[in-house]
């Protein structure tokens, strides 16, 4: 899959702008503050129906305009199709597959796939889990759409269960009984969700990790350290059979039950859980260099790239403002690894930082205006 | 802001579920300008709805005499019992044309996020209905979503020991549609679902 046209009305710093794009890589070249992220959030917009920068509409259109549109051309098995959203803030966005309206703007999430690194990514291995988590599932919902269910109604039981146990907490510190007799219920609902999001994410992880493994080796070169990537869960290992967890999560549930009521909160289940990432023998987290934190951040997101691959569907590969904090050896090494990709987009803000092995496209970003040059 | 009654009104639409500040601005302007004969019916019939309609004291449907219209009816059968959340869910069902035994509304589901336990719904008076040893089947109709599941499977272990047969509404694709219009959360989910037949 590649992208041959993407055209921005009113779309963050462009009052109109249009840039053809061909197969291989693509190099954005231009100052701090130009507008190359802009360029890779409308892509990403299309991709995912929201931005990788904010959570809501209005600062992605332009200040003074009421409006935005985003249209993109994506070629896939030979056919062109064009996808158009236009945003107004406020209001749900409206859609447009091949120049007929869709009833839902869900209806255009697929027709362009694209995993992004952006410099944010660096959380991913320095940050919290939270942030790791989300990496998984994202991942999995682009996957297997079914888990974005799976994920809200492991949420809403999370939520129901925390308050039931709040309001016990409570209740016994007021020295009154509490009210558990629907504990159980949320208990068994709680495992089976929690049980069938932790198999989905087991099954991932375990697909990812030589891909991590590999990604690595190809930014860092053979001789560094080797990266991993392993599920770390908070439940004793139960394998990866949904019943099986569903079992071992209701077990550690029960066992926790006295501790729960008195923290008033779920202590056990998916939303503890963590990637746990290592370079060579120590945790990336606390040990690993700026630059090595990178790379490893670097790695995830081409190990998801190549997962993806492997499903079948080929994405767009975007590195935003990637090769900035890397050594020379690791960016010509990244350029290298990028170039089985189909279609590749970089950005860089120093023209001197681009390594000589990444051949392709150039495109200089001005005022405004994305200039091919 | 508006002056007076006009912003009470206002104000007061804007409290209705479903109503947000922009449509109580036309509604309060509709009213304004609507003939005063429409508005008087209008209110004279929202008076009445507070003053007749009261809730069945069989089934907590809502009714305008001591028991509503469903448990009046000496034609239905007393042998099944359907559970739902609240009165608009009889209503639906009733229009499915399938059912013929008797309701019991429980007045919401169970969900601790807003203080509601089995105590704020009707379940009491469910169980003391069952003990009367009439039901033979007890359908738990209520709505599909995580409250709906906590409320049907707390309700199953609760009748458990009855020995009632206990039956729980089916879900997923609508029928009669075609599978290429499902979303594919939905049609995943089905899929994932999938049963021997
Ligand atoms: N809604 C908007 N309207 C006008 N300008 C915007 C808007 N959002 C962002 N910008 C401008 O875009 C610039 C940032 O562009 P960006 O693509 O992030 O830069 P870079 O080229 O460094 O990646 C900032 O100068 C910002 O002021
Ligand atoms: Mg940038
Ligand atoms: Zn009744």
């Amino acid at each position: 899959m590649h992208v041959r046209r993407l055209e921005l009305v009113d779309f963050r710093s462009y009052r109109a702008v249009e840039v053809d794009f061909e197969p291989g890589a693509s190099v954005l070249v231009g100052p701090n503050g130009i507008g190359k992220t802009n360029l890779v959030e409308a892509l990403g917009y299309i991709a995912t129906l929201a931005s990788h920068r904010v959570a809501t509409d209005a600062p992605l259109v332009r200040s003074g305009a009421g409006s935005a549109v985003i249209r993109c051309t994506v070629m896939h098995d030979g056919r062109e199709l064009l996808v158009e959203l236009e945003l107004v803030p406020g209001k749900a966005n409206r859609a447009r597959l091949g120049h007929s309206p869709v009833r839902r703007a869900r209806e255009v999430v697929g027709a362009l796939r694209m995993v992004l690194f952006a410099p944010e990514d660096i959380e991913l291995v320095r940050g919290d889990p939270a942030a790791r988590r989300r990496y998984l599932d994202d991942l999995l919902v682009a996957r297997r759409p079914r888990f974005a269910a799976v994920c809200a109604d492991y949420d809403r039981v999370l939520k129901q269960r925390n308050a039931l146990l709040r309001t016990a907490q409570l209740a016994r510190r007021s020295g009154g009984g509490a009210d558990l007799s629907t504990l159980d219920v949320w208990d068994g609902q709680l495992a089976g969700h929690g049980a069938e999001l932790l198999a989905g994410r087991l099954e991932l992880a375990a697909g990812l990790a030589p891909h991590v493994a590999a990604g690595y080796d190809a930014v860092a070169g053979e001789a560094a350290g080797a990266a991993s990537l392993r599920y770390r869960s908070s439940l004793p290992a139960a394998g990866a059979d949904r019943d099986a967890l569903a079992t071992a999560l209701a077990a550690a549930l029960a066992q926790a039950r006295t501790a729960e009521v008195e923290r008033g909160v779920t202590t056990v289940g998916p939303h503890r859980d963590d990637l746990a990432l290592t370079l060579g023998e120590l945790p990336a987290k606390g040990y690993a260099s700026h630059g090595e934190c990178w790379s490893f951040a670097v790695a995830l997101r081409l190990a998801a790239y190549r997962l993806l691959r492997a499903d079948g569907v080929e994405p767009v590969l975007v590195l935003d403002d990637v090769f900035a904090e890397l050594d020379t050896g690791r960016r010509d090494r990244l350029a290298r690894s990028l170039e089985d990709a189909t279609q590749t987009l970089v950005t860089c803000a120093v023209e001197a930082d681009v390594p000589v092995a990444l051949h392709g496209a150039r495109f200089e970003v001005r005022d405004g205006e994305v200039k091919r040059v | 802001m508006y002056e007076g009654a006009i912003q009470d009104l206002i104000d007061e639409l804007g409290r209705l579920p479903g109503v947000g500040p922009k449509s109580a601005q036309r509604i309060a302007f509709h009213l304004l300008s609507a003939d005063p004969v429409d508005v008087n019916r209008l209110a004279t019939t929202m008076r009445r709805v507070k003053e007749v309609v009261r809730f069945c004291t069989t089934c907590f449907n809502v009714a305008e005499e001591e028991q509503c219209r469903v448990c009046r009816d000496t034609r239905r059968s007393d042998e099944v019992l359907c559970v739902v959340e609240e009165p608009k869910d009889v209503v639906a069902i009733e229009r499915t044309g399938e059912f013929r035994g008797r309701y019991h509304v429980l007045g919401g589901a169970i969900n601790p996020l807003e203080g509601i336990g089995p105590d704020q719904l009707r379940i009491r008076e469910l169980m003391a209905r069952l003990s009367a040893g009439t039901v033979k089947e007890l359908i738990l109709a209520t709505d599909p979503n995580t409250e709906g599941e906590a409320t049907a499977t707390y309700l199953a272990l609760l009748v458990k020991p009855m020995g009632l047969t206990v039956t729980r509404l089916a879900s997923g694709l609508p029928v009669g549609g075609d599978l290429e219009y499902a979303d594919e959360i939905t049609l995943g989910r089905a899929f994932v679902g999938r049963r021997a037949v």
